[in-house]
């Protein structure tokens, strides 16, 4: 058994890449391997910017001779068959054994010497390696047919034990000399073996293990903070983008100048960290202070003091052009930015981002002036409440919202619903928002702040693309909910009506997330109106089977009240499936489920029935299903109009052992065609009765 | 440049001169700017056409470069509508790229020791010259100083053998190297005897006010459009009579007028994508004329060369 040391190394790695290439060559080599006959075992892989590294522990030295017996012809078959036998074999008659009077060859396979495999493997690796995006470089490339790395590849150890793999691919050979950190340590150094490969370039300042890279940036991080008496605000994305980009992290703390403080914290994280990689921290009170880690790659002479004085610089440079922009966007008020969205086109189809909004704003009013979005926003009650639960608050910042005190009209409630809609898309023509479009929205609510208008306006504009995410809230402040969901259902509207449906993998306009959206937005606020038609409501129909399945809620039952047809509604239709799910735990459920089946089977072997039915139910178990279905059927159907779902799941209940006594009281096919026509009957008008609260066909089990 | 402190404190011309010096060292020939308004050193054409063919080349330049939309009036310390970028092209790219390019830091006076030098990823593409390559962006103590690709394709057409490029931001590394927070503040050159000397701003700073109003107010927007579509014509015409240079300077001059047009503000969005197109047609055209005006030669003395 002996351990086996791979290390590929190229020019800077991309950092985002490097968690997928650790993945490619752990998966590349066990397939190696396996394809082999050899068992990979434990195998371990790490990646830095310039070097993807894996240690496979404990390899055998050979793989395991196998022994390959062959059937063949029968000794009395014609000589050719025995001829193309030997062909194929490889072997003379007098190789082969006859066993009952059949040609059998027995081909022994010799183990490999893993030193072997590995030498064929390594180059395979490197060749069938899949990068996100790959290039040529060097001479080599005069060819189209060159290797292809993510960055020049420039060399490779590959070490059995204390021997060297001997392989070569686009003209790098293996050897055991790598290199170490590219200021500390730029020389050659050796390599003995896979024990001392991460000591050895510990020793030239190259930390090889990412893990063990992203504690020191985490650690370091937080106490260079601590040191000043603040808070790290921890983000474990930066910790493992800046382990891929250093051998040798140190974490620095700076200062910028306090004045910047007074553009938006997330403003200042968001050019910190996406421009600079940078970690910002909070003082007291878990406010944004006036600091910044920077992860700097080596330990500098001066201790890092010129690192910290040029990184803060360039911060002060990005955050005076935020500060200008925040400046510059509130010369102009909110209403002014937005008639420059008249220059943008929405779809080529859809007109403007201004005509967009003017639909966004009439549709908003609309659910205001229909009722559909009241003032109080209390969940109108649909029977059972939906998926979402409401965001207990909706507000980050700021007073609270008029909501809670004084509440508004509803007249009042469409006004202001209109004119946060009318300004909501009025920050996507500002700086900042040019500058970084993940701030669409928030930017806006600040904008709308500053210039006085109302916290549930402001609210409504900054939170208008919520729910963004999975775990993201679903907005529950009036004003705000009629914006986000006239948005949403706009776009739906607009892109269903243009064809521009999502297909496959295919969904350019997000058509996908906005649905889920609609459909949080109604659930969690429990609103009731036709959200669609068509083609769309099917849409929603698939969007929430998708949706209501990471709730547990079984997607036949949604199809089985879909189906009924007419259900625009969806928190009446959640509603009713619940009801259904619930009573399909039922062992009541599960038997009128069986009876259902069974009388619809009967029903479509019977085809056409012929002949008039009898004119009273032949046998008491008839009477007593008759009069079930007499007492159910309205209670049923009832339930169903006063959306009493699990009374109507009741009302089923009650047929269930009336039907049973049915199929085990008679015999629907009876000899006597007026008896049979009149049971057929009575089951149609059962299967009729239950079709009144959900398609029961469409139920799995 | 005798000891380390003057060194640390290279002028604008200086940091010049001695890119020059590093890079004549190492047989690159030192070209000298082209003679057109361009966007970007990549638009010479000792790049855009010389980095396709199978032909060695080895180069630098510095390029004054223009980007009308980033004029601030010479307002802003870090922002100008015309600066300058130093330009190197070698061909095929050496494995030892890296570090000759880590050696012309040390050269202007960049201890790798002390100061904090990373490859960052960032992929080029140049939708209008129909290019791109993989690289990164150079950054010393968080700030970029240098683009360094790997060009993959220029006007459509895999590059074989692949070039290295390396385009340095030379405003921002002198004031880097010179210690300064504004751009107008930098040293251009040395006092030398009783000769004072001369600030990046005495240069350019109203030559900075004057292009922005220019770019932004004044720039008469038919005689843009008009330009646009006579050098459109005037580089179809070329490339049909087969002189492929000729064309490309159209292709840069339709270039360079759409990114006037832009700051004035009257390419509208859907228009913008049109014009991109337009461009893009005029580059191809012209790098294809280009290889089809070479190809012979190429194939000739690179036996097995195809395109």
């Amino acid at each position: 058994m002996t351990d086996f040391l791979l290390e590929l190394r190229s020019e800077e790695i991309p950092a985002r890449m490097q968690a997928g290439a650790r993945a490619e060559l752990e998966k590349l080599f066990r397939a190696q391997m396996s394809a082999a006959g050899l068992d990979a075992g434990d195998v371990a892989v790490w990646s830095t910017p310039r070097r993807l590294a894996l240690i496979a522990k404990d390899l055998p030295d050979a793989t395991a001779a196998v022994s390959e017996e062959l059937k063949g012809p029968r000794t009395s078959a014609p000589p050719q068959a025995l001829e193309g036998f030997l062909r194929k074999t490889g072997l003379t008659q007098d190789q082969l054994e006859d066993r009952d009077g059949i040609w059998f060859a027995v081909i022994d396979k010799p183990g490999r010497a893993t030193a072997d495999v590995l030498a064929e493997a390594i180059p395979a690796i490197v060749r069938s390696f899949a990068w996100p995006k790959s290039m040529r470089w060097g001479k080599q490339s005069a060819s189209s047919e060159s290797l292809r790395w993510v960055r020049p590849l420039s060399g490779i150890v590959a070490i059995f034990g204390e021997e060297l793999i001997p392989c070569e691919v686009g003209g790098i050979s293996a050897g055991f000399a790598t290199r170490g950190h590219r200021f500390h340590c730029p020389g050659e150094i050796t390599i003995g073996s896979a024990a001392d490969y991460a000591d050895k370039l510990r020793a030239c300042h190259v930390i090889v293990d990412h893990e063990e890279r992203q504690t020191i940036i985490r650690d370091g991080a937080a106490k260079a903070a601590a040191d000043a008496g603040l808070t790290l605000v921890e983000d474990e994305g930066l910790v493992i983008e800046n382990a891929g980009l250093t051998e040798w992290p140190v974490p620095l703390l700076g200062r910028f100048d306090e004045a910047f403080l007074e553009v938006p914290p997330e403003v200042i994280q968001l050019t910190a960290r996406v421009n600079q990689k940078y970690f910002v921290v909070n003082g007291a009170g878990g406010k944004l202070a006036n600091g910044f880690v920077c992860t700097a790659n080596i330990d500098a002479v001066d201790g890092g003091a010129e690192i910290v004085a040029g990184n803060r610089k360039v911060l002060a440079a990005r955050l005076s052009d935020a500060r200008f922009f925040w400046e510059q966007d509130q010369k102009k008020t909110l209403a002014e930015h937005a008639g420059k969205l008249a220059n943008i086109t929405f779809h080529e189809k859809l007109g403007t981002v201004a005509d967009k909004v003017e639909r966004v704003a009439k549709l908003a009013r609309w659910l205001v002036e229909e009722g559909i979005v009241t003032p109080s926003c209390v969940p109108a009650q649909a029977g059972t409440q939906g998926g979402d639960a409401p965001a207990s608050a909706d507000e980050r910042s700021g007073p609270p919202p008029s909501r809670g005190n004084t509440e508004v009209t509803r007249e009042e409630l469409a006004d202001q619903a209109e004119r946060a809609a009318r300004l909501a898309k009025a920050d996507l023509v500002t700086e900042m928002v040019g500058e970084f479009p993940e701030l669409q929205g928030l930017m806006g609510g600040y904008y709308a702040r500053a210039e006085g208008l109302p916290d549930a306006v402001a609210n409504a504009i900054r939170d208008h693309y919520k729910p963004v995410g999975q775990g993201d809230d679903v907005p529950t402040a009036p004003v705000t909910v009629a914006v986000a969901l006239a948005d949403k259902l706009d776009t739906l509207r607009s892109f269903f009506a243009i064809d521009e449906k999502p297909t496959g993998s295919k969904d350019p306009f997000a058509l996908r997330r906005a649905a889920l959206g609609v459909i949080r937005i109604l659930t969690g606020n429990g609103l009731r109106f036709a959200v669609a038609e068509g083609d769309l409501l099917d849409f929603f129909a698939d969007r929430l089977k998708v949706q209501q399945r990471e709730a547990g809620v079984r997607h036949d039952l949604i199809d089985a009240v879909f189906a009924l047809g007419g259900e625009d509604d969806l928190v009446r239709l959640l509603a009713r499936v619940k009801a259904l799910q619930a009573f399909m735990a039922t062992e009541d459920g599960t038997n009128l489920l069986a009876g259902y089946k069974r009388a619809a089977n009967i029903l479509k072997q019977a085809g056409e029935v012929s002949g008039a039915a009898a004119a009273t139910p032949p046998t008491e178990a008839d009477a007593a299903l008759l009069a079930a279905l007499d007492a159910a059927e309205p209670a049923a159907s009832a339930a169903v109009a006063d959306e009493r779902f699990t009374d109507a799941m009741a009302a089923l209940a009650s047929l269930r052992a009336p039907i049973d006594a049915f199929f085990e009281g008679v015999m629907v096919n009876d000899p006597d065609e007026a008896v049979r026509a009149w049971r057929l009957g009575l089951l149609a008008r059962f299967t009729g009765a239950v079709h009144g609260v959900a398609d029961f066909s469409k139920i799995e089990g | 440049m005798a000891d380390a402190a003057e060194k640390k404190l290279l002028s604008f011309q200086d940091m010049i001169l001695t890119l020059h010096a590093y890079w004549a060292a190492r047989g690159c020939a030192i070209l000298q700017p082209y003679d057109m308004r361009v966007g970007a050193g990549t638009f010479h054409p000792a790049t855009t056409l010389r980095s396709l063919g199978p032909e060695p080349w080895n180069v630098a330049y510095v390029q004054p470069s223009r980007r009308p939309t980033d004029g601030r009036y010479g307002e802003n310390p870090n922002r100008l509508q015309h600066y300058y970028q130093y330009q190197v092209i070698l061909k095929p790219s050496p494995a030892d790229l890296q570090e000759q390019y880590l050696g012309s830091l040390a050269a202007i006076g960049i201890d790798p020791l002390l100061h904090d030098i990373r490859f960052v990823e960032d992929d080029w593409e140049s939708p209008t010259l129909g290019a791109w390559g993989l690289g990164w962006e150079v950054w010393c103590d968080g700030m970029e100083v240098t683009q360094f690709t790997y060009f993959q394709q220029m006007g459509g057409y895999d590059c074989k053998p692949v070039a290295g490029e390396l385009t340095y931001g030379l405003e921002r590394l002198a004031m880097y190297i010179q210690n300064v927070d504004n751009v107008y503040d930098l040293r251009f050159s040395d006092a030398v005897g009783d000769v004072a000397a001369v600030s990046y701003g005495d240069v350019f700073l109203e030559n900075e006010r004057q292009f922005s109003k220019w770019n932004f107010e004044v720039a008469d927007t038919d005689t843009l459009f008009a330009g646009f579509k006579a050098a459109e014509a005037e580089c179809q015409r070329a490339i049909a009579a087969n002189v492929p240079l000729a064309a490309y300077d159209q292709a840069i001059e339709a270039s360079h007028l759409f990114n006037l047009l832009q700051a004035r503000g009257v390419i509208s969005v859907q228009e913008r994508a049109n014009y991109m197109a337009r461009v893009r047609d005029l580059a191809k055209g012209s790098c294809k004329a280009w290889i089809d005006s070479q190809s012979e030669r190429w194939t000739a003395n690179y036996p097995g060369w195809t395109l």
